[in-house]
């Protein structure tokens, strides 16, 4: 009979080999290579997704793109979200550092801090809707601390909108950088801090002579992925706004303009656009990593 | 004087704890007060007043089956079974041959898999569309199952993460008693790798439930519906009825929430081992 153990190691390992790589290879060729490929191909044309024909058209949509301002106005929207990155790592920071010594209740503190990164982002949306609907949640709190004065149309204003869109941004994901770096701060081994406390050192110098070098690979990529993470904001502007009144990013753009317009073409030389600006960030970082 | 400033740093440390957690928490229990309570009741209180009738199931019924959640409970399931599955094997598989056998084109294989990561996926999703379109692939369940099991290489890193930690000669002193390469997968490394394995379930599928960019693309057929697209429904017809909207917030959080207070421990190793790559 039969058997797989039966041959020798060098077929088995051939054997294995491709059994155990085909399906995955062919699947990272088909949904991460093919994609990029056909992406910058379908830039070249005037494509619409349906008709049968696909015109080379050149550079017209990279013309298109780059001689109306228009297109690169959403950029700014992206700034609101990377600003509010600094301010979600700085929480995050301060959270798990204090949370990192003896402080009572910290299991429930930690599980509530961060339990909205596990929530469903469309829940989290709707969820924000009520919170900054007139009188709604928002409303409600500043009048009953007295700061009445202060309400705003927090979705309606355009100048203030992207400021409660990347607050909610900044309350749905500062748990995971919290507890990223809770874990780097456990890892580092607790002899340290009572070497230091017996050189005189105080929280302050503990935080900044001990945690927070520990923490500088850690807070570094997360800020350049802020970047990426930034430029390619979608879920939560698309949910709660649908991107009206100034709050449109540039993935929101191209998934209308691609398949809402059926501009595919244009669609696609956005894509590519974007691709290339996240590759160089992602380029920088690894080139700033590798000189330390 | 010491003891002074000692103090004051405690309360600020308390007092600004307690107030994260009030941010925190705000935004749900207000929705949860909201679920509890009746149309007329919902427009004439505080959003931060307490419902009066805590069993008023009301709104729960009308989401649960006007919203239709229980197919996208069930869609939900069955995408969630099928693309872990797939992704722990399929995951362990490659990842076992590229950690343990050098051969031509290996490196350039684990290249292929890590330049990946560095395309996001958003970016792509123009081109991927009419790859599934031509797969016909459009609006059937598989569209999401695949998705996830080819574009999402976090797994794949896990385990060879994880792999270093299990010794060669493992494999090596089961060779000596003439087991074959498929058997020492089977029995040795896979077994092994369970706690990676709990990671990946726990990232992979938290991602998953969550997803909301690609059952709303790829998957737009009513009975095909995932949760985040059934509540994702509420929004037009129901545009004033923020007490069903609330309730159709809470049937979609309760999963988690299980999960979360179940699982608390391996979600948090979970997620700080599973993103620093």
């Amino acid at each position: 009979m039969f058997k797989f153990s039966n041959l020798s190691y060098e077929t088995q390992k051939r054997i294995i080999i491709v059994a155990f790589s085909i399906i995955p290879v062919v699947l990272l060729i088909t949904f991460a290579y093919v994609p990029v490929f056909s992406m910058i191909f379908y830039s070249f044309t005037d494509w619409n997704g349906i008709s049968k024909q696909k015109h080379f058209i050149g550079l017209e949509n990279y013309v298109t793109l780059f001689t109306n301002p228009e297109y690169f106005k959403v950029f700014k929207v992206s700034m609101y979200y990377f600003f509010a990155t600094f301010i979600q790592m700085g929480l995050a920071l301060y959270f798990a550092t204090i949370l990192s010594f003896k402080v009572r209740m910290k299991n429930f503190f930690k599980g509530v801090l961060f339990f909205p990164y596990l929530l469903n982002g469309v829940a989290i949306g709707f969820m924000f809707l009520i919170f900054f609907r007139p009188d709604g949640t928002l409303d409600t709190v500043l009048k009953a601390i007295g700061l009445g004065a202060f309400i705003q149309k927090w979705l309606g204003n355009p100048d203030i909108i992207n400021i409660s869109l990347a607050g909610t941004s900044v309350w749905r994901y500062m748990g995971f950088n919290f507890i990223i770096f809770l874990g780097a701060i456990s890892s580092i081994p607790k002899d340290v801090y009572e070497a230091a406390e017996i050189d005189g050192a105080n929280r302050w110098h503990q935080f900044r002579y001990i945690i927070l070098p520990s923490l500088k690979r850690i807070v570094q990529l997360n800020f350049i992925l802020a970047i990426s993470g930034a430029i390619s904001v979608f879920e939560i502007p698309y949910i709660m706004t649908g991107g009206a009144n100034g709050s449109e990013t540039f993935v929101i753009q191209t998934v209308n303009i691609a398949f809402k317009y059926g501009k595919i073409g244009l669609g696609s030389a956005m894509g590519v656009v974007l691709l290339i600006i996240v590759i160089i960030v992602t380029l920088i970082q690894r080139s700033a990593f590798k000189e330390e | 004087m010491y003891k002074v400033k000692y103090a004051l740093a405690t309360v600020f440390k308390y007092a600004t704890l307690l107030f994260g957690a009030f941010v925190a928490l705000l935004p749900i229990v207000v929705v949860l007060f909201a679920s509890f309570k009746t149309g007329k009741e919902y427009m004439s209180t505080s959003p931060l007043a307490p419902p009066e009738n805590w069993l008023n199931f009301e709104n729960y019924v009308r989401a649960f089956v006007e919203g239709n959640m229980l197919s996208g409970f069930i869609n939900t399931t069955i995408i969630l079974l099928i693309s872990i599955t797939g992704a722990t094997l399929l995951g362990s598989m490659i990842a076992y041959i590229l950690h343990r056998f050098k051969f031509r084109g290996s490196k350039l294989l684990l290249g292929a898999f890590l330049l990946a990561t560095l395309i996001p996926g958003v970016t792509t999703q123009v081109a991927t569309f009419q790859i599934i379109n031509e797969l016909g692939l459009f609006n059937t369940r598989w569209a999401a199952i695949i998705l996830y099991l080819g574009t999402d290489i976090i797994a794949v890193y896990i385990f060879l993460q994880f792999l270093d930690t299990i010794s060669v000669s493992l494999d090596e002193s089961a060779m000596l008693d003439g087991a074959s390469y498929f058997t020492i997968y089977r029995k040795i490394i896979l077994p092994l790798l369970k706690p990676a394995i709990v990671t990946v379930i726990i990232v992979k599928g938290i991602n998953i439930y969550n997803d909301f960019y690609t059952p709303f693309l790829y998957m737009p057929k009513a009975d095909l519906q995932v949760i985040s697209t059934a509540l994702f429904k509420f929004k037009g017809p129901y545009g004033s009825q923020w007490e069903v909207i609330s309730a159709g917030i809470m049937l979609a959080i309760i999963p988690t929430l299980i999960v979360f207070l179940s699982l608390q421990k391996y979600i948090y190793n979970g997620f700080s081992q599973g993103s620093v790559k």
